[in-house]
């Protein structure tokens, strides 16, 4: 049995973490409707490039002379995946979760006798497969300077991507990130970059345009652009995911941390109120003794 | 006169959406000047002014690479890089140009013996360097 000033104490505490579940709450909500809005006004450039990339590929996926990033090396031996995550915790599962679709996919690849590369983006998701799956990092990009994502950082790990890809360090690569859904629920996504991946359009959209300089040089202008702008939409997304998640991850704390204020100081009323009757018989024992 | 729906979008906003006259578009073969009734056309963009002509005025804008979508009734300019002329400070564009005297330096790194995208890096420079005595900036 705690003593009263115990459960005082612990009634302190309590309260003072729920202010602060409550306030990081607040900031994450204020946080997640930035980056919608970031997220919504990426949609226009993303929607109209897919489109333009969809005719422009189709065209030309079947010819023989279709650039690497479209047709792929030829071969699926080394893969490479680009997991996404958060700089910070306390969100969740947001971290586990992309985290153990990577690893999954990781490990059904390395069981198919593949070459498993990894390059994290977020410090949290490296931390938790850097146990099972440490020796096959090949990079880390660390955002966590970074206060608000723009285009500029997507390209550099684009950059950093189609490099090695250009070396002819791995032949498909794979981004994992969290697609956002609502506040309460995100869905951790694995999306192919390299080879790029387009949907099909009916024939006859594709000839209606002349290209300038031509649709060979146009196409391979905006192959790597693609990727970047690929990434830079899992970027958009991963940060919304995470805001949410921690918004409803932090709702949770404090609703708990109130459950728990509310327990403890019936537990601690009732230890007083026991010491004040103990007290009176005390007394009345007393004089009746007399 | 008819007019055209022009677009400029950017990945990070959307920065114009007007019904314009005609939109000049520095494109990677040489300018032109898009009107209502163009052939549908894609071309990609080199660094340059862009300049739209609407009933309100003229708006200039500077963009770097990406591409546009002319149609018939339509202009859509996706830039990589896209800011109203006005905000194109001297420091915005030494930025942009050290930007590009960075990815040359990796070209020639990467591609030690592949004369194309060294050469594609050093006519970066070149239209940006242009585009700013265009626009009345120097480089250093």
């Amino acid at each position: 049995m705690p003593s009263l000033k115990d459960l005082k104490n612990r009634i302190a505490s309590v309260k003072s973490t729920r202010k602060i579940t409550k306030a990081m709450q607040m900031v994450a909500a204020a946080k997640l409707r930035r980056a919608q809005d970031a997220a919504e006004a990426s949609r226009p450039y993303t929607d109209r490039f897919n489109t333009v990339m969809d005719g422009l590929a189709s065209g030309a996926a079947g010819s023989a002379s279709a650039p690497r990033l479209l047709s792929g090396t030829g071969s699926d031996q080394t893969h490479l995946l680009v997991v996404m995550t958060a700089e910070r915790g306390l969100c969740g599962g947001f971290n586990g979760n992309i985290a153990k679709l990577a690893r999954s996919h990781a490990q059904k690849l390395l069981a198919q006798g593949k070459t498993v590369k990894i390059l994290t983006v977020g410090k949290k998701g490296r931390d938790v497969i850097k146990r099972d799956l440490g020796d096959h990092f090949v990079e880390h990009v660390d955002l966590s300077a970074v206060k608000r994502i723009s285009y500029h950082n997507a390209q550099s790990i684009a950059k950093d991507v189609l490099v090695k890809f250009d070396a002819g360090e791995f032949d498909i690569a794979t981004i994992f990130f969290s697609r956002f859904e609502n506040v309460v629920t995100q869905h951790p996504t694995a999306s192919q970059i390299i080879p790029a991946q387009f949907e099909a359009v009916e024939g006859g959209e594709t000839s209606l345009y002349d290209y300038e300089p031509s649709e060979e040089a146009v196409l391979a202008d905006l192959l790597p652009r693609g990727v970047a702008t690929q990434i830079f939409a899992a970027l958009l997304e991963n940060a919304a995911s995470e805001q949410g998640a921690r918004m409803s991850a932090m709702d949770n704390a404090t609703r708990n941390a109130g459950d728990m204020i509310d327990k403890l100081t019936i537990e601690y009323n009732r230890s007083r109120q026991a010491k004040i009757t103990n007290e009176l018989i005390e007394i009345i024992s007393g004089a009746e003794a007399l | 006169m008819a007019n055209v729906q022009f677009d400029l979008v950017s990945p990070e906003r959307l920065l114009a959406s007007v019904e314009a006259s005609e939109v000049q578009i520095p494109g990677a073969d040489g300018d032109m000047t898009a009107m209502e009734g163009h052939a549908p056309t894609i071309t990609t963009l080199r660094p340059g002014v862009l300049r739209v002509v609407h009933s309100g005025g003229t708006d200039e804008y500077v963009v770097s690479g990406g591409f546009a979508e002319i149609t018939a009734k339509g202009v859509s300019v996706l830039a990589e890089q896209a800011l109203p002329r006005g905000e194109m400070t001297q420091e915005v564009f030494n930025a942009m140009i050290a930007d590009a005297k960075a990815a040359m330096k990796s070209a020639e790194e990467v591609f030690k013996n592949e004369p194309g995208p060294v050469d594609d890096a050093a006519k970066l420079i070149s239209d940006m360097v242009a585009m700013g005595g265009h626009i009345g900036l120097t480089s250093n």
